[in-house]
């Protein structure tokens, strides 16, 4: 396809996610609301709150990385957008995927992080530096047993390209890799428990503990662009646990079905476990995921 | 500022904050003015507001999502937390509580107000950015309620903040707290909630009440 109509789909893409991601918001919102047996908010708040934040009439900076941070941490979350094949098959929706692309887009998970600790950092406030040092440390830890189980299914199709390795599960569930690897599958499925920052995992920015974290200090316009990023990035990482271990989506009607119930797994599991401290939660992921990662491989190297 | 003003001011300052030397790590003397070199020393400046759809548009959504900072000054706080209780549920209002100033809209005065609070309280204000509103809960800050005649805690809450919506009540029940939150939206939308320009416009008034009554000012004019 010509570069032309790409970049037109690839926009369109990114409008349907980041639509799709603040809905999605709202309904997860309103069922922990349920469930502690309250009306919540309306499946819409999420917008308005977005609409609110870019209408903030007075801004403060405290300097150039101050600006950068939510830039870099949107471009994370757009960046892993780019390279992401969305729908199999399909040329219009495979983006900008090409044969390396799940190298890259492990690498973009971390970028994003990376900038909002130095934008962050620049705010100067306290909460920032220590819910950022807790945000890198745990995120270090998560991403130990989540690239096991990446380079597990590397060996396992022979390839690090995410449109092949959809490609290999086709044909029914019993080609899914969460039944030809399911030890791959189960050390990512608990790395994904951290990356989404729900309750067990979530004192990067737990209003009790540390108000709010990373993103103290930034509001208005600044805050607006982290809550579209936060709604790009939960549908975007779901996208790529789904491509890589529950046989990717035929249209948009799976997608949306499949990348809601892999989120919905974390907030599961957050609304039944209370919240770990920093220093229980980067040995949790440092025992029971790394072993199940480092057995995903040495299963294939036998 | 003149001579006299400024010598009666730096009676009240902290040591830290007062104008002092400080060696370096090459053992040179640098001279530190900690309230003009470490803070912002500007005014705020009235931002005026849109015309037309775009602002009763904007308006609506201001309204609809009220983020109120959790910070309580008197007996009122304690009526604050049942409001997320599913018993009255506030979030179905579109109200949520913001623990950092920066990011809130909404700040309660949650009953009598201690002039020790009150610095507090400016401050917090100051902080928040410009759309942002004031509630003010119980009989004490309309009137002093029954501390009218206490010797350290202020009676009219709006001779030092611009109030949007009083609650009135000696306390008023979470129940009035949600009315006063409709009350508030229905002003907002009506684009009559223009407190935080009203208090730039104002700002020597109100500046010159603060001062009256904090006596030991170490703070910048105008904290960012």
């Amino acid at each position: 396809m010509n570069i032309f109509p790409r970049i037109v789909f690839v926009l369109l893409g990114l409008f349907i996610v980041l639509n799709w991601g603040l809905i999605m918001a709202g309904i997860i919102r309103k069922i922990i609301a349920r469930l502690g047996m309250r009306r919540g908010i309306k499946v819409f708040q999420p917008y308005i709150n977005l609409i609110k934040n870019y209408s903030i009439r007075s801004q403060l900076s405290h300097g150039v990385m101050f600006y950068l941070g939510p830039v870099f941490r949107l471009s994370g979350g757009v960046g892993i957008f780019l390279f992401m094949p969305l729908i199999y098959g399909s040329d219009y929706w495979s983006n900008f995927s090409f044969t390396g692309d799940l190298i890259l887009i492990t690498y973009f998970m971390f970028f994003g992080m990376l900038g909002m600790a130095l934008g962050a950092g620049e705010g100067g406030h306290p909460y920032s530096a220590i819910g950022i040092s807790r945000g890198l440390a745990q995120f270090t830890a998560i991403e130990v047993p989540m690239t096991l189980a990446i380079l597990s299914i590397a060996i396992q199709y022979q390839t690090l390209s995410i449109s092949e390795i959809v490609a290999a599960q086709q044909g029914g569930i019993q080609n899914w890799t969460m039944v030809t690897n399911p030890l791959a599958t189960i050390a990512a499925m608990l790395s994904f428990l951290g990356a989404m920052g729900h309750s067990p995992f979530n004192v990067v920015m737990a209003p009790q503990e540390n108000p709010v974290g990373p993103p103290t200090e930034y509001h208005g316009t600044f805050l607006g662009v982290l809550q579209t990023n936060r709604a790009i990035l939960h549908v975007i990482e779901a996208v790529l646990y789904m491509n890589l271990f529950f046989g990717g989506a035929s249209n948009w009607g799976v997608l949306i079905i499949k990348t809601f119930l892999i989120y919905f797994w974390s907030v599961f599991v957050g609304m039944v476990f209370p919240r770990f401290r920093v220093d229980q939660s980067i040995p949790w992921f440092l025992k029971i995921p790394l072993v199940i990662g480092i057995a995903a491989i040495v299963v294939f190297i036998i | 500022m003149s001579e006299k003003k400024q010598t009666e001011q730096d009676k009240f300052l902290a040591p830290e904050n007062k104008k002092h030397t400080v060696i370096g790590p090459d053992g040179e003397e640098i001279q530190v003015d900690p309230l003009n070199d470490y803070f912002c020393t500007d005014l705020p400046k009235v931002e005026a507001p849109y015309k037309g759809v775009l602002e009763k548009f904007l308006n609506w959504a201001r309204a609809e999502s009220l983020w109120v900072l959790s910070y309580g000054t008197g007996c009122g706080s304690i009526e604050l937390p049942p409001l997320f209780s599913p018993r009255f549920d506030a979030y179905r209002f579109g109200v949520a509580m913001r623990p950092t100033p920066r990011q809130s809209g909404v700040l309660i005065i949650s009953g009598y107000l201690a002039v020790k609070t009150l610095k507090r309280v400016i401050r917090s204000y100051e902080q928040m950015q410009n759309p942002k509103y004031v509630i003010a809960l119980g009989s004490c800050t309309i009137n002093g309620g029954m501390y009218w005649d206490s010797y350290n805690t202020i009676n009219r809450l709006d001779h030092y903040l611009p109030v949007d919506v009083y609650i009135a009540g000696c306390m008023p029940r979470p129940e009035a707290i949600l009315a006063g939150f409709n009350k508030l939206k229905e002003r907002i939308k009506s684009g009559n909630a223009e407190g935080a320009n009203e208090y730039i416009e104002k700002l020597e008034w109100y500046k010159a009440n603060q001062k009256k009554i904090i006596k030991d000012w170490n703070m910048p004019t105008y904290n960012w």
